[in-house]
């Protein structure tokens, strides 16, 4: 509430197409090199997590996530007005699920074939 | 974190662009083969020429090693007529495919893609692609056939389309051209052709591009040319306030708008769908039964599940039937073909009256994917194979569900929520159709039998060629076009590039460099390509709308267009997209109004000619510029067995093949 209030636009919409773990991503700037649209530019500190700077041209292609040789340093995350309504519901006991909900069920770990 | 907004409220300055400003720096290059465009028929192109000991430069807007439509996987691997398993001839496929379009499609392309994807699977099999259940993790499957572990989609007993591994195709590609020592210029937008004398309809003798990162000025020399440059999107519809483009959004028709001014041309430019825009959801991640999602059952929220039907209605009681041709019926030609689906080939698929069912209170809303109804190797094949590896999918769906909590083997996933005639198809993921709301339908280059346009030196490949669209045809006309411009550009002559062209181009690449700062901006200028699109070259046309989307057109150019401004050499590349989108608009608005008819297999509806596919149109419509003036021709649909070409297929391939 005290924090420093600035003169900027509103922020882009989607707000974020990839989220970075700063405690994984060692700012190799792997992912800015290979970004079909150019959405991330390396942050002008050395080391640290590249910007997010056009999330409105990201294509969700998920390259970035597949070229991390850091499992965890990158997460995609869908527009909300998609991934809210990517809902399922478990036959056996009825319960819905949903993309982003607030106490989500444990991962399935099993990773795609090949 | 970071995000932009972020990042510049801590009390640090606006940071300064990161690469090196080069606006107006010239670099030239010089190659045998130029490929425009590194996503999949451009590497395969690339590399098959390379094979044959010439020089080649691809040319990507993107980065190679990821970008193109197909960059981020494939899991389908259509028309495999050739693989050992296949009962269904190049010679079949293609007919049946040509039959099925009415007509409207490119032989050469059609047949070069059936004799040759096999090849071009394999060819990314040595590169290390798995293609094979080589875990036997499928072994005892229908669709698994034990001996050479292939695996097959839809029609199980035909087996023309493959399953595959494909999520990692891109950095394989990307690897062999390294490894091949092809010159790859990334971050390079393709901006024009250069042409023999400068003039159109000459000889293409290379391209001029502009650096989307630093503004740098390319002009690259080239004996021969491939179009590599994929399908078009952001023609008719673009927000990015909601979700991302369905093709990839960097393409928006450069290889379209260059190969026009230089004087190349085109067909079923007047062909499109509607589509769901930005409301459309997120790709395969919605419970639904079509493509990749081929034979999942859905239930309603009940649990009732709704019946198959082959194209007899003859329903389809047990799941293995859901993947067998009709009695009678030769084989289903799967989807993804980019072929209308008529009696011949349709596969089989929900209850056609599905809508008036729902209607009627028989099924309940909302609808599910039940996985689990499927025995373990088709549940696996479909979330764990195949959406693990498709474009668009392995991260964005499977990873991302996966990691949500999803569990296939025990969730139901379920469908969007719409009106109940949305639910007529089974790819319900792509929403409410909203039939203003266009998508590319397929226009592209004409093409012989060496897949080169009219002009010399211009070859072209998937997306580029008129009637095309899929992965593995990309990767067989890539394979193809690839050997023969290399081909061309051993024997063909030196030419040197007009340097008028050049200049000419280049004051107009940078003219957004020199605008105020107020004046307008690329997202907006798209959009307003947009809704002229939209509205004048929508569903319904005619002479008058045509015409007045036409004269609009040529205002935006005239007006917003020259006020356009960039802030970078990434903005610049937008902006220079709209110079593009406005072309591509201008084409199909051209197009549209040569073919004073409607057409079923178009997709086409003339208002002021309301009759479908009468049999005075049943022809290609070739436009080009010549002068500057467009120039209407007429082409019929067997152009490609006509004189002076053999009358068969097979003959034609043999004899230009170059293998």
């Amino acid at each position: 509430m005290d924090r420093k209030v600035y003169m900027v636009p509103n922020p882009s919409t989607p707000n974020n197409s990839i989220e970075f773990d700063p405690k994984i991503c060692n700012g190799c700037n792997q992912c800015v090199e290979i970004c079909r649209t150019d959405v991330l530019m390396p942050n002008p500190e050395k080391g640290k997590t590249p910007i997010v700077l056009y999330p409105d041209e990201c294509w969700r292609c998920g390259c970035c996530v597949q070229e991390c040789n850091r499992p965890g340093a990158i997460t995609m995350i869908h527009p909300l007005n998609q991934s809210v309504v990517v809902n399922w519901k478990r036959k056996q006991t009825g319960e819905n699920f949903r993309l982003g909900m607030l106490n989500p069920p444990p991962p399935n770990i099993r990773p795609p074939s090949g | 974190m970071v995000a932009w907004t972020e990042y510049i409220q801590r009390d640090v300055p606006i940071p300064d662009w990161p690469y090196p400003i080069r606006y107006g720096h010239e670099t030239e290059l010089k190659t045998d083969v130029l490929v425009l465009g590194g996503g999949i028929s451009g590497c395969h192109a690339a590399i098959n020429a390379r094979r044959t000991g010439v020089k080649v430069l691809v040319v990507e807007k993107g980065a190679t090693k990821w970008s193109g439509s197909g960059g981020a996987g494939v899991d389908h691997w259509i028309a495999a007529c050739t693989n050992p398993c296949s009962n269904i001839t190049p010679e079949e496929h293609t007919e049946v495919a040509m039959q099925s379009s009415g007509g409207y499609d490119c032989g050469p392309l059609r047949y070069v893609s059936c004799q040759e994807s096999w090849d071009a699977l394999l060819d990314c099999e040595q590169m290390g692609l798995q293609i094979r259940d080589i875990n036997d993790e499928f072994k005892g499957a229908d669709f698994r056939d034990d001996k050479t572990k292939l695996m097959f989609a839809y029609d199980y007993k035909n087996k023309i389309t493959l399953r595959v591994y494909g999520h990692n195709v891109k950095p394989l590609l990307y690897r062999e051209m390294r490894r091949l020592g092809i010159d790859i210029y990334d971050r390079v937008m393709v901006t024009s052709l250069l042409t023999e004398g400068g003039k159109q309809g000459t000889r293409v003798i290379g391209a001029t591009g502009v650096n989307v990162r630093t503004g740098e000025f390319y002009i690259i020399r080239a004996n021969a040319t491939v179009l590599a440059t994929g399908l078009p999107g952001r023609i008719w519809t673009f927000s990015t306030e909601l979700r991302s483009t369905f093709r990839d959004f960097n393409n928006v028709g450069d290889g379209c708008a260059i190969a026009w001014n230089a004087g190349a041309e085109f067909a079923k430019m007047e062909t499109s769908f509607g589509e769901s825009g930005a409301f459309s959801y997120i790709e395969y991640a919605m419970g639904n039964s079509h493509n990749t999602w081929y034979g999942c059952p859905i239930v309603d929220a009940r649990g009732k599940e709704v019946p198959w039907f082959d194209r007899d209605g003859r329903e389809l009681k047990t799941v293995p039937e859901r993947f067998q041709p009709a009695p009678g019926q030769r084989f289903m030609l799967g989807l993804g073909e980019r072929v209308p689906s008529d009696y011949e080939n349709q596969v089989n698929s929900l209850a056609p009256d599905l809508p008036e069912r729902i209607r009627k209170g028989e099924f309940i809303l909302p609808l599910y994917a039940d996985l689990s109804l499927l025995p373990e190797h088709e549940r696996r094949a479909i979330f764990g194979l195949m959406v693990g590896n498709e474009g668009k999918t392995r991260i964005p769906v499977y990873d991302v569900l996966t990691k949500a909590g999803f569990n296939p083997d025990k969730d139901l996933l379920q469908a969007p929520v719409m009106s109940p005639e949305a639910y007529e198809s089974p790819n319900f993921w792509s929403g409410m159709v909203v039939p203003h709301w266009r998508i590319w339908g397929g226009g592209g280059l004409v093409v012989n039998w060496d897949l080169k346009s009219n002009l010399d030196g211009l070859y072209a490949a998937g997306g580029a060629i008129f009637g095309s669209g899929a992965h593995a045809s990309a990767a067989a006309s890539g394979r193809y076009a690839g050997r023969k411009a290399a081909a061309y550009a051993k024997s063909a002559s030196e030419l040197i590039v007009d340097r008028g062209q050049v200049d000419r181009e280049k004051n107009r690449v940078y003219t957004p460099l020199k605008q105020n700062k107020h004046n307008i901006g690329w997202k907006e200028l798209n959009a307003g390509i947009c809704r002229i699109m939209q509205d004048y070259c929508g569903e319904y046309r005619s002479e008058e709308t045509l015409r007045a989307g036409l004269r609009l057109l040529k205002e935006l150019r005239e007006s917003e267009t020259s006020m356009l401004y960039a802030a970078t050499p990434h903005e610049l590349g937008r902006a220079l997209e709209c110079h593009t989108i406005i072309t591509v608009g201008e084409i199909v608005m051209q197009a549209s109004l040569a073919r004073k008819a409607s057409s079923m297999f178009l997709n086409l509806s003339r208002l002021d000619f309301p009759t479908k596919d009468p049999p005075e149109w049943q022809k290609l419509l070739p436009i080009k510029l010549m002068d500057g003036r467009v120039e209407v021709g007429e082409l019929p649909f067997n152009y490609h067995l006509l004189s002076p070409y053999a009358p068969t297929y097979r003959e034609n391939y043999q004899l230009h093949c170059g293998l």
